[in-house]
C-alpha cells in the first residue's frame, strides 16, 4: 500500500500557510486585513506565506482600490482546492490508520 | 504514531480556521436566554395593556407610522427590543473576550447583513400593515420574519440556530389562524423558545 504520507503537501506544513488556504476554502476571497485578523500574524510573516502560495499557484490575488486605498484580495485556485483536498486526504488517511 | 497524532493536530486546526473564518462562533447561549426573558417582561406589560389594566390614551384608528409613539404597546414593543439587543450583546460580547475571537470580523458582517435583510424588510411590511389596521397579522408576521431571518443567519454561526428559525415559523403560521391567542403565540415564540434554545445552546457549547 502506498504511504499516505505521500499525499501530503510540503507546501502546507506551516500552519499560516495552512491557516491560509483553510479560511479561502470556504470564504470567496478574502483580503490581507481580513486574513491578518484571522490568522494573527504579523504583516511581513503573512505576506511572505502568500508569495510562496501564490508562486505556486494555489491561490491567485486580485489588485483593487477602494477609493484611494489599495484593497488586494485574495482566493484559491482551482489548482489549490485540489492540492487542499488531496493534503486533507492524506491527514484523513494518517488518522484512520489508527484505527 | 507521532507522526498520526500531529496529522489530528493538523485537521483540527484547520477546522477551527475555516469554522472562524466563515462563521460567528461566540454566539452565547444566554444571550438566548436574556433575549427571552425581556420578551417575557414585555409580554406581561403589554398583556395589561391589551386587558385594560393600563389602557391606551388613544384610538388605534387613528393610528399612522408617525404617530405610533404615542401608543403604549408600540413604546413596550420599542424598549423589549432594545433591552434584548442590549442583554444580548452583553453576553456575546462576553464570550468572545473569553475565547480571545474578535466580536467585528467579517464572520459578523455578513452574520449581521444576512440576518438583517429579512428582518427589515419584515418590519418595514409589518408597520405598514399596522398603519392599514391588519392587527391580526402582526404577532404572525413577527414570527415568521424572525424566523427566516434565523433560518437565513444559519449559515453564518452556530448552525442549531436553524431550529430556533424552523420552530418560530411553525408558530407564526399556526398563530395565522388563533388571532385571538396572538400574545401567547408571541410569548411562547419570542419568550419560552428562546429560553429553551438558550439554555440547550448553553449547555451544549458554553458549560464548564
Amino acid at each position: 500500500m502506498k504511504n499516505p504520507i505521500e499525499n501530503l503537501n510540503k507546501i502546507f506544513d506551516s500552519r499560516i500557510r495552512l491557516g491560509i488556504m483553510s479560511s479561502l476554502m470556504v470564504n470567496e476571497d478574502l483580503n490581507f486585513n481580513q486574513l491578518k485578523e484571522i490568522i494573527g500574524v504579523t504583516d511581513g510573516n503573512l505576506a511572505s506565506h502568500l508569495k510562496t502560495l501564490e508562486e505556486n499557484e494555489y491561490i491567485k490575488v486580485q489588485k483593487g482600490f477602494i477609493g484611494r486605498k489599495t484593497n488586494t484580495t485574495y482566493a484559491v485556485t482551482q489548482n489549490g482546492e485540489r492540492a487542499f483536498k488531496q493534503h486533507l486526504e492524506g491527514l484523513g488517511q494518517m488518522i484512520r490508520l489508527l484505527e | 504514531m507521532e507522526q498520526e497524532h500531529s496529522a489530528l493536530h493538523t485537521l483540527k486546526d484547520i477546522k477551527q480556521m475555516m469554522e472562524r473564518s466563515s462563521r460567528f462562533i461566540s454566539l452565547s447561549g444566554l444571550s438566548g436566554v436574556a433575549a427571552g426573558i425581556c420578551a417575557l417582561a414585555g409580554a406581561w406589560f403589554a398583556h395589561r395593556v391589551i386587558t385594560g389594566k393600563e389602557p391606551e390614551s388613544y384610538d388605534y384608528d387613528s393610528l399612522t407610522i408617525g404617530n405610533m409613539l404615542r401608543y403604549k404597546l408600540f413604546i413596550i414593543a420599542l424598549l423589549t427590543l432594545g433591552f434584548a439587543i442590549i442583554t444580548a450583546f452583553l453576553f456575546t460580547y462576553t464570550k468572545s473576550k473569553k475565547n480571545n475571537i474578535p466580536i467585528w470580523s467579517t464572520a459578523t458582517r455578513r452574520l449581521m447583513l444576512n440576518f438583517c435583510i429579512p428582518l427589515v424588510a419584515g418590519g418595514m411590511f409589518l408597520l405598514r400593515m399596522l398603519e392599514l389596521g391588519y392587527f391580526e397579522l402582526i404577532t404572525p408576521g413577527c414570527l415568521l420574519f424572525y424566523g427566516l431571518a434565523l433560518v437565513n443567519a444559519s449559515k453564518y454561526t452556530l448552525g442549531e440556530i436553524r431550529y430556533l428559525g424552523y420552530a418560530q415559523i411553525t408558530l407564526g403560521l399556526i398563530s395565522c389562524w388563533l388571532p385571538e391567542s396572538s400574545l401567547a403565540f408571541w410569548t411562547l415564540g419570542f419568550g419560552v423558545l428562546h429560553i429553551v434554545y438558550g439554555v440547550a445552546m448553553w449547555w451544549k457549547y458554553d458549560k464548564r
